[in-house]
């Protein structure tokens, strides 16, 4: 008898996440709750504060989850799962993760203190920062985790970001949490097992999530999951892990690395940057690169 | 169980005995005591309960909310600086309507440096939806802080047990610490109707249009109402337990007064103090203690200090631009009633400056050589 041959999924069919929510087109963020959920299960419950997850969802009394959500304030995502936890517990339920879910405004900024006491008492809680770049809820104003060179609302193009990125994982790794992980969408498979692994470890993980925003980064919506292999390829965001803040694990290597031009090009939001603009955000990136290259070979 | 313990030990036994099952908190003086304790008491298992020791007062709030929001019962305490800096937070606990319950030391608002006693921090919380209780003894910090407990949890609003820096929070009394078996009879388990988990997964606290809000706030303000009753209600299911009387407020020779002075905190018992030398004087006065500012007992005030021919408000506080905030609401109170005494009104003891019996008394013969309330405020004791 021949054998039927069947395509195997690399993901759970489970949906937690249904139609009926309100993201624009292409939103990086919607994929990564999806992707998430399905890693955690419906034993999960989130503390979302304001970004663009707290519209997303939909409003009272509607959901888009089939998870419970505690609308949180903008700087209390940490403590409030910190809270949701121990008292989940005392009332006798032990077995559901506890996610904090926030942007990176919530995360990079305003949240960082709760984030940071958090993670040094080690409570027991996944926290997610999906990451798209500036505060794109409120209209594109410039967060910390805007990169350099960005135009933002707040950043015109006459004086467009001129810092970097703050290295929110190296800030996470020196709280020694048993684990980190940066993630992507364009790569579920990864995000998924990592989610999974993380699930299973006890006290604070970390999740960093790249999500583009197509209208904030003034793209096209259908370049949202090219973007998230460009970044990979070019080495702009790169997936990795750290274990104890110690243990660096880079995940995925591209066998050639791109340069970082063509993915501006594809941007809006770096539309007026010159020849030696990119140049010197090509040298910044490079060094990025071998310096978490350094980390991760290091024994 | 009797024992001679501080103000801040009270509440924390308060938290104990009622069985609290999460706190958050941070240090600051005068509170530190109130959390020392019940780390120890979690420490040594004599409290069944997770302590978040947390990196600010605003996460303090946060947790508390999050963990009530489970279905926990809830505690915390701060004083001054962290009440404000939980501010957002305390509109998130009412709106949300969570009843959580947290004691705060009444200390003087920053700039200068201050960690004596006054009534800012707290007063300013008025429009938060919080229910206020202010304290006079020891003991009374006990006794409330299991009230509240069973009043907030009835109405799911918070509320805030408050007593003065030093004055209480530090000052040594006997209290007597309720039988666990009675206070269990007398406050069940929290068992909220709707709580979040995943086997009902709720959104709670999601965007909400005009459409909805209005009556959210409606809804707050309607149980709010309720609260008064309740608290009285309550108050005499506790007297009936323990054999202590917990009201709105506290009359001290009222009945027969034509002078009432009209206090909060542990003014109130050194105005007694002033109420019997006074009456010795010849000059019949009263003392009214109002314990509940939130709600404001507007039925209480009016019974008993529309009787009095005169009526004095002792403020340990400043709305600045406007007057003394209980001189405020009391003269709110008897606005428009058939006895309407003229109200006099008095700022004193600021930052902790010492209010003594001999404070009231200037305040009672100021108050009784005057015809009509003047405009301008009364400062006793500032220097000019």
């Amino acid at each position: 008898m021949k054998k039927e041959k069947t395509m195997k999924l690399s993901l759970p069919e489970e949906e937690l996440m249904c139609s009926g929510h309100l993201a624009c087109q292409g939103c990086g963020a919607t994929l990564a709750m999806r992707y998430v959920l399905k890693a955690l299960g419906q034993k999960t419950a989130l503390c979302i504060p304001a970004c663009c997850w707290s519209v997303i969802d939909g409003p009272v009394p509607y959901s888009s989850l089939d998870v419970p959500i505690f609308h949180c304030a903008f700087e209390t995502a940490a403590a409030s799962a910190s809270g949701l936890k121990a008292g989940l517990e005392m009332v006798g339920d032990k077995e559901t993760t506890v996610v904090a879910w926030a942007g990176d405004g919530g995360t990079f900024d305003i949240g960082l203190q709760a984030l940071s006491g958090a993670a040094e008492r080690n409570d027991d809680i996944i926290y997610v920062c999906y990451d798209n770049e500036a505060y794109m809820n409120t209209g594109i104003q410039r967060s910390s985790a805007t990169p350099y060179g960005a135009w933002t609302t707040t950043t015109p193009v006459k004086h467009f970001k001129n810092r970097p990125k703050k290295d929110i994982d190296a800030i996470m790794a020196a709280h020694r949490i048993p684990y980190i992980a940066t993630a992507n969408t364009s790569y579920p498979e990864d995000l998924y097992k990592k989610m999974k692994k993380a699930k299973d470890i006890r006290g604070t993980r970390f999740f960093h999530i790249y999500a583009p925003c197509p209208t904030g980064w003034k793209a096209r919506p259908e370049d949202t999951v090219k973007f998230g292999r460009m970044v990979v390829q070019n080495c702009l965001f790169p997936l990795f892990e750290i274990e104890n803040g110690e243990k660096y694990t880079l995940n995925i290597r591209p066998r050639e690395k791109k340069p970082i031009a063509d993915y501006l090009r594809l941007q809006g939001r770096f539309r007026h940057l010159k020849e030696e603009d990119i140049q010197y955000m090509q040298a910044e990136a490079d060094h990025n690169w071998e310096r978490l290259l350094k980390k991760c070979e290091a024994k | 169980m009797k024992k001679v313990i501080m103000g801040n030990h009270a509440l924390s036994y308060g938290a104990m005995i009622s069985r609290s099952q999460v706190i958050a908190a941070y240090p600051i003086t005068p509170q530190t005591q109130v959390v020392e304790l019940l780390s120890e008491m979690c420490a040594s298992k004599t409290l069944d309960a997770k302590f978040i020791k947390v990196e600010s007062e605003h996460s303090a709030m946060a947790a508390c909310i999050a963990a009530s929001i489970a279905g926990a019962r809830t505690f915390t305490a701060t004083s001054a600086q962290g009440l404000t800096l939980m501010h957002e937070l305390l509109h998130w606990a009412s709106g949300g309507r969570l009843p959580v319950v947290m004691g705060n030391i009444n200390r003087a608002m920053a700039p200068g440096w201050s960690i004596w006693t006054d009534q800012n921090d707290s007063l300013s919380q008025r429009d938060t939806g919080w229910i206020q209780f202010y304290c006079a003894s020891n003991q009374e910090v006990l006794d409330t802080v299991i009230q509240a407990f069973k009043v907030s949890e009835r109405l799911l609003i918070p509320s805030m047990v408050i007593l003065d820096a030093f004055a209480l929070s530090h000052t040594y009394e006997v209290v007597d610490i309720p039988d666990q078996e009675k206070v269990d009879a007398y406050l069940p388990p929290f068992h909220p109707v709707v709580r979040l988990t995943p086997s009902e997964p709720h959104a709670f606290g999601g965007l909400t249009s005009p459409e909805h809000y209005f009556e959210f706030r409606y809804k707050l303000q309607v149980d709010m109402e309720k609260a008064p009753a309740l608290i009285e209600e309550t108050g005499r299911e506790y007297e009936k337990i323990f054999g202590r009387h917990l009201g709105l407020v506290e009359d001290y020779e009222c009945d027969d007064a034509d002078l009432i002075l009209i206090t909060s905190g542990t003014a109130g018992y050194t105005a007694r103090v002033a109420v019997d030398q006074l009456r010795q004087e010849g000059v019949k006065a009263g003392n009214l203690r109002i314990k509940v500012f939130r709600p404001f007992p507007f039925e209480k005030v009016r019974q008993i200090a529309g009787k009095a021919k005169k009526v004095a408000v002792v403020d340990r506080n400043i709305s600045y631009g406007h007057h003394g905030i209980f001189y405020q609401e009391v003269k709110s109170a008897l606005y428009g009633f058939d006895h309407n005494p003229p109200i006099f009104g008095f700022i004193t003891g600021l930052g902790g400056r010492d209010i003594t019996p001999e404070t009231f008394k200037e305040i009672a013969h100021l108050t009784m050589a005057r015809d009509k309330a003047e405009e301008e405020i009364s400062w006793i004791g500032v220097k000019r």
